[in-house]
């Protein structure tokens, strides 16, 4: 630990048997400080730079970034590009801003309703068991073994002709909802034993009650973390789709950059950042949310020790 | 006693699962806005410049619909469709390479995946959990927590970024290997083998890096965990080596629950293998999909997904059923 | 002979360094079963790690020294530098939770021979270990067994044959039967006295627990707040207790046939963070004066091979609470 939090303590006082006095204890966090810890900090700094930035930004842009032959094809960085052009004829920069701004927008709403559901499952099988609990937990088994891209790629085949980007978000929320549901029955079991609920349940509240004001606020920490998961899991499946060309490619977001990228050969005429620049975001996006994931996760950790 | 019931317990969950994904497979068709035979009886006829008459139509669409199972009611269709893909494994012909049959297709491009998803798998599991349980065992030494970055930065990376990564990496930038692999057929040889070796390297570097980083970071976390069990610090004080301790006592223990989680995570580690192999055009059954799926060709999709879901869960009770075999006190009760 | 000279135990911790263990120096002769006693905290788990050498950051031995008496192969003396070397061979150790204390997926027979003290003809050990084990009172079957298929009492049966089967020297036992229910517990103190009448070796006893004291041991070591106070041989220490803190351990115990009721000992013992002058139990006895909160008594021998560390020691508490001579 660190030196200059001890005092000294020199071999004589040891020697001659004087325990030494302790330094001043810290000041304990007060509200919500407990909260941030570095990776948590990390994390939102990173979220919050794509996320205004995605936002915010397409309001300065004139020309629609997905129009193509905007520009000369495959131009070098440059001050009226700052990373060139693509392909396509599209500035990649402005392109990138766009995906980034669609594949969050996906997420949160993709993550909203998988979250929903799977809450609402896990925790009334987990809760209510019984033969209710052992159906619905063979029902999300079976979903959890059924591999999703096999039967994405058979949608995105059907549906490649239909005209509505969100219809990619509503199949992702059908087959994406039952690993979670999962992750919160097992905690919720465990939070069946606790004594805390015995309590509520020999005071004479009802099922309903002790499901809303004893066992949430304790889920309400995995379901943050569980929903920033979620989202990562969205952007992740939407953006694989878009890669292998079945998503709505025309739309730009960080699967489809990828996409077209790929199809139009960036590596062979040399335009690699073309390439590069959504990978980098990407990465970086994840990492992102992965920090504030694994942040809020100890944050919560440490507090349910201290508490 | 207790490994026969575990046993039974498990095929048991094994075949429900297997049913229920059948199941969802047969309703799948119905469930889609766009008709296949539709779709596939407009290709034909473009193809055909419209020369068809309408009895040929007529004809083939009364084929198609009892190849598909769409005569008579519902519930003889199902018990009809079980009856082919279970007892024969019957997907029917492919339409794009009528009338090679779609099983036929499958079975070639199986065992590439299989080949691809064995030793990626393998490779990640093993060396991810190695090098965890090092990181974990010394975990106060600062080269175990650079290992914890390492797999913080892989872990959150997904499977196509990795793909392009890879490609980016060493087939561009250093160009080590080729930018799209070319397959050899003929017979087996040591230079085809070689070559097969050479052109499959990045796929499964791909898919070795993917597993790679989940699996150091929560081995170093259980490592960190089972070392300070009692049994650990006995062993300590019974002056046991380093070595020893580290894999007879907190290895053992500690890759108990690796196990279970590997299989849990085999669906999402089969859809990276299909991403991935997509990605490099390798001639495995993701490939075979994705090129169906562009050409429309349904049945050997529909005839994929139920040979995933077969192939996925048949993996997952292998797994399980493996796992008596390294806990004992599930094996004698 | 084992003989500790001024031991002080450190442990640095964020806040600063505490002495858990404060000048203790003792001769503990060959062949005993030394008991140690002392409420949580007293020192006494870390008298024990000085003592079988397990000494790693953040505690250290800061002054004094250990002397085992007993010398290696070669007829060098044994000393707390290199006693790591013997653990097992010529110093054992019997853990406080022999439920989790083995190996859940490995035979409980390679358990007996995967250390460096073990012979390397493994074989041959184990052959030996199959016949030692059966005088415990353990089935032969119990070498192939996993450590779940044993019961609690079993598995402390095995912690015991792992621990003298090597004929040790010294052999320290943390709290042996703590977890164990009564029954079993009188049956494995009586297999420790048993082994040690026949092997001849040193046990050190560490409990809370005066009861399992009483029964065994043939010297008492009483620790309090880092310090040792009283130290001699059992009967007389359970007879007649020198030191007042010793008087009300052993008053907390109950007898068949007397009804009082029994006393806790009120407080708590003091901080070892803060500065402490004079006796450290001066606090929460009945017989402290201010002598006895300036000046620190030092352990000496009131009686023959009994030693007291107290101003008063010797002094009876009274039935009304005040002092009286004995």
């Amino acid at each position: 630990m660190t030196a200059t939090r001890q005092t000294a303590a020199t071999s004589a006082d040891l020697a001659a048997g004087r325990a030494t006095p302790p330094s001043r204890p810290r000041r304990t966090a007060a509200g919500w400080l407990w909260l941030f810890n570095t990776r948590l900090v990390l994390g939102l700094v990173i979220l919050a730079i794509f996320v205004v930035g995605s936002f915010v930004l397409p309001f300065f842009c004139r020309v629609d970034p997905a129009l193509q032959a905007s520009y000369m094809k495959n131009l070098h960085a440059s001050p009226a590009h700052w990373l060139g052009t693509t392909g396509l004829g599209q500035d990649t920069l402005w392109f990138l801003i766009f995906a980034v701004r669609n594949s969050l927008t996906l997420g949160i709403f993709v993550g909203i309703g998988i979250s929903a559901i799977s809450t609402a499952i896990g925790l009334s099988a987990g809760y209510i068991g019984g033969l209710y609990e052992r159906l619905v937990m063979l029902i999300v088994d079976s979903f959890i073994t059924i591999p999703l891209l096999p039967i994405l790629i058979i949608l995105g085949a059907a549906i490649r002709g239909n005209n509505n980007f969100l219809t990619i978000g509503v199949i992702i929320v059908v087959f994406g909802w039952a690993w979670n549901a999962r992750t919160i029955r097992s905690m919720v079991l465990s939070l069946r034993e606790r004594e805390f609920i015995n309590m509520a349940r020999f005071s004479g509240a009802g099922t309903l009650d002790i499901l809303i004001r004893e066992i949430f606020p304790y889920v309400s920490a995995y379901l943050v973390v569980g929903f920033i998961n979620t989202v990562l899991f969205a952007i992740n499946t939407e953006a694989t789709l878009a890669v292998i060309g079945l998503s709505k490619v025309e739309v730009p977001t960080l699967g489809s950059i990828i996409f077209w990228a790929l199809n139009y050969n960036a590596l062979f005429t040399g335009n690699f950042v073309w390439l590069l620049a959504p990978i980098v975001a990407t990465v970086l996006l994840f990492l992102g949310l992965f920090l504030v994931s694994t942040g809020f996760n100890a944050a919560f950790a440490s507090k349910r020790g201290v508490a | 006693m207790g490994v026969i019931q575990y046993v039974a317990k498990r095929v048991g969950l094994y075949l429900a699962v297997l049913f229920i994904g059948v199941t969802i497979t047969f309703f799948l068709p119905r469930l889609l806005p766009t008709n296949p035979i539709d779709a596939y009886i407009g290709q034909i006829q473009s193809r055909a410049n419209g020369v068809l008459s309408a009895d040929a139509i007529a004809q083939l669409r009364q084929n198609l619909e009892e190849l598909y199972g769409l005569k008579g009611n519902l519930f003889s269709q199902y018990v009809g469709y079980l009856n082919r893909v279970i007892f024969h494994l019957d997907f029917g012909p492919s339409f794009t390479y009528y009338p090679t049959p779609v099983s036929g297709m499958i079975l070639n491009a199986l065992p590439w995946t299989l080949g691809l998803l064995l030793v990626s798998t393998v490779i990640a599991w093993v060396l991810g959990n190695l090098v965890g349980v090092v990181a974990g065992y010394f975990h106060t030494r600062r080269a175990a927590t650079v290992l914890e970055v390492v797999g913080i930065l892989l872990y959150p990376i997904p499977y196509y970024i990795l793909a392009v990564s890879v490609i980016l990496l060493l087939a561009y930038v250093i160009p080590i290997f080729p930018l799209s692999p070319t397959f050899p057929v003929g017979d087996l040889s040591l230079q085809m083998v070689g070559s097969i070796i050479y052109n499959s390297t990045l796929p499964a570097l791909t898919l070795v890096l993917a597993g790679f980083g989940w699996n150091i970071l929560s081995m170093k976390a259980l490592a960190v965990a089972t070392t300070e069990e009692p049994y650990v610090t006995f062993a300590r004080l019974k002056g046991t080596s380093n070595w020893t301790r580290m894999v007879r006592y907190v290895f053992r223990n500690a890759m108990l629950p690796q196990v279970t989680a590997l299989a849990l995570s085999l669906g999402t580690v089969f859809n990276g293998a299909l991403l991935t192999e997509i990605l490099f055009s390798y001639p495995g059954v993701g490939l075979i999909m994705r090129t169906a799926a562009s050409s429309g060709d349904y049945n050997v999709l529909y005839g994929a997904i139920t040979l995933s879901i077969l192939a996925v869960a048949t993996a997952g009770l292998v797994i399980d059923l493996i796992y008596p075999l390294l806990d004992p006190r599930i094996r004698h009760r | 002979m084992i003989r500790l000279d001024n031991v002080v135990a450190s442990y640095r911790t964020g806040r600063g360094s505490i002495n858990a263990v404060d000048g203790v120096s003792l001769e503990i002769p060959d062949g005993c079963i030394l008991g140690v006693a002392g409420e949580s905290g007293c020192g006494k788990s870390t008298l024990m790690k000085l003592i079988y050498g397990d000494v790693q950051s953040p505690m250290a031995l800061a002054a004094g020294s250990i002397e085992y008496g007993f010398a290696d192969g070669r007829g060098q003396p044994i000393t707390s530098q290199t006693i790591r070397q013997h653990w097992f061979s010529r110093i054992s150790y019997i853990p406080q939770s022999s439920m989790n204390s083995l190996n859940p997926v490995v035979r409980v027979g390679s358990q007996f021979v995967d250390f460096p003290g073990a012979d390397p003809d493994k074989k041959r050990v184990l052959e030996q270990v199959r016949a030692y084990i059966g005088k415990l009172g353990l089935p032969v079957e119990t070498l192939d067994a996993y450590p779940h298929q044993l019961s609690g009492g079993m598995r402390q049966r095995v912690m015991i044959a792992m621990a003298t089967f090597f004929q040790p020297d010294l052999i320290l036992a943390d709290e042996p039967t703590t977890a164990l229910d009564v029954v079993v517990q009188k049956d494995i103190l009586m297999l420790l006295m048993e082994l040690q009448e026949q092997m001849g070796n040193t046990i050190l006893l560490v409990s809370h627990d005066m009861g399992v004291h009483y029964q065994v041991t043939t010297r008492m070591l009483i620790m309090y707040a880092a310090k040792a106070v009283e130290y001699g041989e059992s009967e007389s220490v359970f007879r007649a207790p020198l030191h007042p803190y010793t008087r009300m351990l052993i008053d907390s115990l109950p007898t068949i046939g007397d009804d009082r009721a029994r006393d806790g000992i009120p407080g708590r013992p003091p901080s070892l963070w803060q500065e402490l002058r004079g006796c450290r139990f001066a606090d929460r006895c009945p017989l402290a004066t201010a002598r006895c909160r300036s000046e620190e008594p030092a352990l000496v021998e009131h009686r023959p091979n009994h030693f007291a560390a107290c101003h008063h020691a010797g002094e009876l508490l009274a039935p009304s609470g005040g002092p009286a001579w004995q």
